[in-house]
């Protein structure tokens, strides 16, 4: 019973920081309608981000949020702008360009990480690391912990900045209809833009949020942009509450995976549970609720 | 459609008597990879170019036909040239599974899906270690010494496999799939069963693929799943071959082949010795500078803009 209490909570946790990810993806995919597979790839850019400034700077990571959020957000809006927005202009037999541009997007910045930093494994360690606390017999990873609570409130500022500001109703009109958005005056273009920076910024929340608990490679974008497109699908399409849900899902369903199976089978649990949502459930949990 | 007919006949008698004229083992070795490229380039063509299903994921069938012909060997004591037949029949009967799950999904859906089933079999063929030895991979004996009898195997593959596309696309199949492509609804709603004639696509495209894949084996003599099933330097590797060339165009993924074969291995070999050897360690870089460029200013490929570069490369004369 307290093996699977355990695993549980290690579950939720990790979970919590899935759903971050997920939410990023699944607003690029709501308002652009592409699955932006450079997501893993920015996420790595945010994780190097905090290690340079920990180890030369000796600034803590969560404070580095403050620095690799913006510069991230930076990053994804010039993205946007410079290599995805002019591909809407061009004529094409394949409708998948964009798609193919984040996969080469994402390849040169893991590229250029290995230019720089090289392959080797780095970790940012701090005093707090591995520092654990119980209750009832059941063991609580500090900065796990510290890790799911910045994203539940990372999460709940988004859902506000979405619902009650203007530029986040636009973001939202614009994911439901991109021509209404458009006739009723909102700048789509625009949007298009600032959405791919929030999403970029949201997985270097993550990013920074990984990395006293990760360690830290050029590589590790791939299978972080993978997860975030389970989520995606589990959570159904363009869904942010349906990513948070899958996110939730994926982190309870790996840890199961890799406490009762195998540790060399919890990348695969992911992707049974892809499989297994497209021939039963396709549209995701998002077609449960109807929401 | 004389010149058409002439040029053909040129390349052809070119291609046959390369490796007589050319006695260097490296470049025949880089003619061989890159006409396994053609195969399957032409393969990948034919279900996202023509049928407009883009696949992210023709390693699967790679990998499926390079492993069956391995375990040929490893398990059954039998030649891995059977694996040329049997490695594109496994693939197919991997191709109905992908088909039933994938074609639930339209358009970028179906990419990322097949994308997603690339990784799933990399992770398979990496801990099923009873069949398929996990990361050690399977290593075999090359039958032949010498490159020439590989050379006149691809080069058949490679015309049988663009031949049969080209029938295909010529009989009734072929119009199925191009309205497929343009429009499903449409075709959907003048009596074209939509699901039926993709999945034809896919299991001739996985066919071919597995193919090239058992070919593979047979000449590299050595397979791991990092290498097989491979997501960038397979599956974006064979969506390049077909974007460079030009999507939707029969010759385009033969010329794309040969393009990107040569560029990888122009980078791979820092210039062929003539720069730093530090550039070589960039070819991946070089890899995903290519996919940005070729999609923000060859969309449709060096065939398909043909046109388009001629009158650039005029104006530059001029």
């Amino acid at each position: 019973m307290d093996r699977l209490l355990q695993t549980l909570v290690a579950g939720v946790l990790i979970g919590g920081i899935y759903s971050l990810i997920g939410i990023g993806m699944t607003l690029i995919m709501g308002v652009m309608g592409i699955i932006n597979l450079a997501h893993g790839q920015l996420m790595m850019v945010a994780m190097y981000i905090t290690f340079v400034l920990s180890s030369y700077l000796h600034l803590d990571p969560y404070f580095s949020l403050l620095v690799a959020m913006p510069a991230l957000f930076l990053l994804g809006v010039l993205l946007q702008k410079l290599f995805l927005n002019p591909l809407m202009k061009i004529e094409s037999i394949l409708p998948e360009n964009q798609v193919l541009m984040t996969v080469g997007i994402g390849m040169v910045l893991t590229e250029i990480a290995r230019f720089i930093f090289s392959s080797d494994y780095k970790s940012v360690k701090t005093v707090y690391s591995s520092s654990v606390f119980f209750i009832g017999g059941i063991s609580f990873n500090l900065p796990m912990c510290i890790a799911f609570f910045f994203a539940l409130a990372l999460t709940a500022l988004l859902f506000w900045f979405l619902l009650k500001t203007d530029i986040g109703r636009s973001i939202r009109a614009t994911a439901q209809d991109r021509d209404a958005a458009t006739l009723m005056g909102v700048n789509t273009g625009k949007i298009t833009v600032i959405t791919f920076g929030l999403g970029s910024a949201l997985v270097a929340a993550a990013g920074c949020l990984l990395i006293p608990i990760y360690y830290l490679f050029p590589d590790i974008g791939g299978p972080f942009t993978l997860k975030a497109f389970v989520i995606t699908i589990l959570g159904g399409l363009g869904s942010t509450v349906g990513a948070i849900f899958g996110g939730l899902v994926l982190g309870i369903a790996e840890s199961l995976g890799a406490a009762y199976i195998g540790m060399g089978y919890r990348e695969m649990v992911g992707f049974v549970i892809f499989v297994l949502v497209l021939i039963f459930l396709p549209g995701g949990l998002k077609r449960l609720t109807k929401i | 459609m004389k010149s058409k007919h002439l040029a053909l006949i040129v390349v052809g008698i070119a291609a046959l008597v390369f490796p007589l004229v050319v006695p260097s083992d490296y470049y025949r070795h880089l003619v061989i990879i890159a006409l396994m490229w053609v195969v399957i380039g032409s393969a990948w063509n034919l279900l996202a170019g023509y049928t407009g299903q883009v696949s992210f994921g023709h390693a699967i069938f790679f990998g499926v036909g390079a492993y069956t012909a391995g375990i040929l060997v490893t398990k059954l004591q039998i030649s891995a040239w059977y694996g040329m037949i049997l490695g594109g029949v496994v693939a197919m009967a991997v191709a109905l599974f992908v088909g039933w799950v994938c074609f639930r999904l339209r358009g970028p859906y179906f990419a990322l899906a097949t994308l997603a089933g690339g990784e799933i079999i990399r992770l398979v063929a990496t801990n099923w270690e009873s069949l398929t030895e996990g990361m050690v991979g399977i290593l075999i004996i090359q039958s032949f010494r010498s490159k020439v009898p590989y050379y006149y195997i691809a080069l058949a593959t490679a015309a049988i496999c663009i031949y049969v596309i080209h029938l295909i696309m010529k009989s009734k199949w072929g119009y199925y799939f191009v309205s497929i492509r343009e429009d499903q609804d449409a075709a959907e709603s003048l009596g074209i069963s939509t699901t039926l004639y993709k999945n034809i696509s896919l299991l001739v495209s996985a066919f071919f693929t597995g193919t090239a894949g058992a070919f593979y084996m047979n000449y590299m003599a050595f397979i791991d799943p990092h290498v097989v099933f491979s997501l960038h330097y397979i599956s974006i590797m064979a969506i390049l071959v077909g974007i460079v060339g030009g999507v939707a165009t029969m010759m385009g993924p033969a010329v794309g082949a040969f393009i990107m074969v040569g560029v990888q291995e122009t980078f791979r070999s820092a210039l062929f010795g003539l720069v730093p050897k530090w550039v070589s360690q960039g070819h991946a870089l070089v890899f995903g500078l290519i996919v940005i460029f070729v999609i923000l200013f060859m969309a449709n490929g060096v065939v398909g803009d043909w046109a388009k570069i001629k009158k650039h490369v005029f104006r530059m004369k001029a």
